[in-house]
């Protein structure tokens, strides 16, 4: 009871702060996965061409993976300094490879059959991109993003030891105070909900770009 | 229309896949290739709209080099149908047949006026046009895809086994379909498939490839008649070269070669006593250099009571009659229709050759369901 009261007692005294350090990771999270997009849908889309390189691409990806996120934002840092670009920078590396994968996956799924008859019927390369392996794996990729997103909400709390800000900087600051739960709770409580909250989004968005009937008539109805 | 020049096709690791092909096809011929898997006629098809390059030779399609074109252009202007249908499963069925149109920049009006127009072709109401791919049965799916090679009116449509994964009776319905689009339409069709009942249905012209090699290359009757060799008999099949030979049989296979004549000059009593002698009651009228003129039977001649004229003054000129190398069921036909009791055979001089009797005709078709009997399967 107590706790709940505690929580309650700081949300209402900081309900400011709480909401610009909301508004603060989330914005990291999303400009991460926006240039992870910029660069990775690309990447994924010219390796799913040249299916060769493929590994090569993927295996690098799957190693940023790996590296902790504490280390990488420590590298990073003595490369680009303290602050939220640099932030957003690791999280732009950490959304790199569902991307990457997701597109892969999504165009090397279409259908060779349909490829063939959009060839053979006189469709340019990027016609046969623009009008028919993006359109048909779009809900892959979006799948790869809403992954991303998920991922980056997620890694951004740690942001705060660069001095980032975000919701990082509540846990942070309940876990130097010697009764800190609440403050603790304040902080990873809005940072879950941001990302059930973007899982649950993108995971509508992805179902609206699944191409075909089902999809097409329940918008209708 | 489009002709290959010692055309090859070598594939990686040295696999000819096609050697040197020569022919041509001319405008508004049904080509049908075939032979066994592998023989090469994917790759000979695919080498028209330059899916795939050949190796050596030219191809010429209204006497342009197609190795000199634009190949998004060439292909524009080939109709292209693909075994697995390949509809675009995003896009509704107008959308899926104005591919083509929308790629050539037509105003839209004109696009979805030719949809309505090209399912109408099919007897598909307009109201499909709205649907996607995956709410149509595979045939109505396939007849959206050939519909969709010919939306912009190309004059060549190539076909890769369009049918073969469709059921028996969709199948037919299509093959019917797409003979009678493709006559009205005077389209230009190549056609691969592996099924000989349906390369004999729909060809005007078969190539029989093996080994990336014509075999031969003739029309359906040709090809069962004079089958080149073992390889093609093989491939056409034992059973079937017995149920069809009856049928591609000529009027001189089963002639009867003295029919009783008479010569114009004689009267016509003397044209009367033949008959009773010979028991019958009509005569061939014949001229000095074996050419018929024409007929005369009984009722003519009662008609002329004292018989004192002669049989030029009588007889009746205008009459049935087929050439040598007619097929016997192109006659069978006439004959039941007209309930003719026979029919003179004449070659091109008009010389009569002899007759076919309705007696003839029983024995052709009793000689190939024996046959068949013979060989263990009766014709249904
Ligand atoms: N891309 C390719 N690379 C190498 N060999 C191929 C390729 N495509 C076809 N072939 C070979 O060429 C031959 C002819 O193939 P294809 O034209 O597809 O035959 P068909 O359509 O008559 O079954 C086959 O032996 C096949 O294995
Ligand atoms: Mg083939």
């Amino acid at each position: 009871m107590e706790l709940t009261q505690e929580l309650i007692y700081y949300y209402v005294n900081n309900a400011w702060y709480v909401w610009e350090q909301f508004v603060r990771q989330f914005l990291m999270s999303a400009y991460g996965v926006l240039f992870g997009a910029i660069v990775g849908i690309p990447i994924g889309i010219y390796i799913a061409h040249r299916h060769k390189l493929s590994p090569w691409v993927i295996s690098l990806a799957n190693v940023i993976q790996t590296i902790p996120a504490l280390a990488m934002l420590a590298v990073l840092m003595l490369v680009m300094g303290l602050g939220p670009n640099t932030v957003v920078f690791a999280l732009f590396l950490y959304s790199l490879l569902p991307i990457i994968k997701n597109t892969y996956t999504g165009i090397r799924n279409v259908d060779p059959a349909i490829l063939e008859a959009g060839r053979g019927m006189g469709m340019t390369r990027m016609q046969i991109l623009r009008m028919v392996e993006l359109p048909l794996s779009l809900s892959v990729i979006m799948a790869g993003l809403r992954t991303a997103l998920v991922i980056t909400i997620g890694i951004a709390t740690i942001g705060t030891f660069i001095g980032a800000g975000g919701l990082g900087d509540i846990i942070l600051r309940g876990t130097n105070t010697s009764d800190g739960t609440a403050i603790i709770l304040a902080g990873a409580i809005p940072t879950a909900i941001m990302a059930i909250l973007a899982d649950v989004f993108m995971g509508w968005l992805e179902r609206k770009l699944t191409p075909g009937r089902r999809n097409k008539r329940s918008r209708i109805s | 229309m489009l002709k290959f020049e010692n055309v090859s096709k070598v594939y990686k690791g040295n696999k000819r896949a096609v050697n040197n092909l020569n022919f041509e096809i001319e405008k508004g011929e049904f080509i049908v290739l075939i032979g066994p898997s592998g023989c090469g006629k994917t790759t000979t098809m695919k080498m028209i709209n330059r899916l795939i390059e050949p190796t050596e030779g030219k191809i010429l399609l209204n006497g342009r080099d197609i190795s000199t074109m634009d190949p998004v252009d060439l292909r524009r202007q080939i109709g292209y149908v693909i075994q697995q249908i390949g509809l675009f499963p995003h896009m509704t069925i107008e959308q899926n047949i104005s591919l083509v149109p929308r790629l050539l920049k037509w105003p839209e009006e004109k696009q979805r006026k030719r949809a309505s127009e090209l399912l109408d072709l099919v007897n598909m109401t307009p109201d499909y046009l709205d649907r996607y791919p995956d709410e149509l049965s595979g045939g109505q799916q396939q007849r959206i895809g050939v519909l969709r090679a010919l939306a912009a009116d190309p004059p060549l449509i190539l076909m890769d086994e369009p049918f073969s994964a469709l059921d028996p009776i969709t199948r037919d319905s299509l093959q019917a379909e797409i003979k009678n689009l493709q006559r009205k339409l005077n389209k230009t069709i190549v056609f691969v498939t592996h099924d000989m009942d349906e390369a004999l249905k729909l060809a005007d012209r078969i190539m029989i490839l093996k080994d990336g090699r014509i075999v031969q290359f003739d029309t359906p009757e040709e090809i069962l008649r004079n089958p080149a060799g073992e390889f093609v008999e093989e491939f056409i099949g034992k059973e079937r070269l017995s149920q069809i030979r009856p049928h591609v049989q000529t009027v001189d296979q089963i002639i009867n070669p003295a029919p009783v004549t008479v010569r114009p000059n004689i009267l016509l009593s003397n044209a009367i006593r033949i008959m009773k002698k010979q028991r019958v009651d009509s005569l061939l009228v014949v001229d000095r250099e074996g050419k018929l003129r024409g007929y005369i039977d009984l009722e003519i001649i009662n008609q002329q009571h004292p018989w004192t004229g002669k049989v030029s003054d009588v007889l009746v000129e205008n009459m049935y009659k087929v050439k040598t190398g007619t097929f016997v069921r192109d006659v069978i036909q006439t004959i039941l229709k007209r309930g003719l009791k026979y029919v003179p055979v004449v070659d091109d001089e008009n010389r009569l050759k002899g007759i076919i009797t309705r007696t003839n005709l029983v024995d052709a078709i009793y000689d190939s369901i024996w046959s068949d009997r013979e060989n263990g399967n009766i014709a249904q």
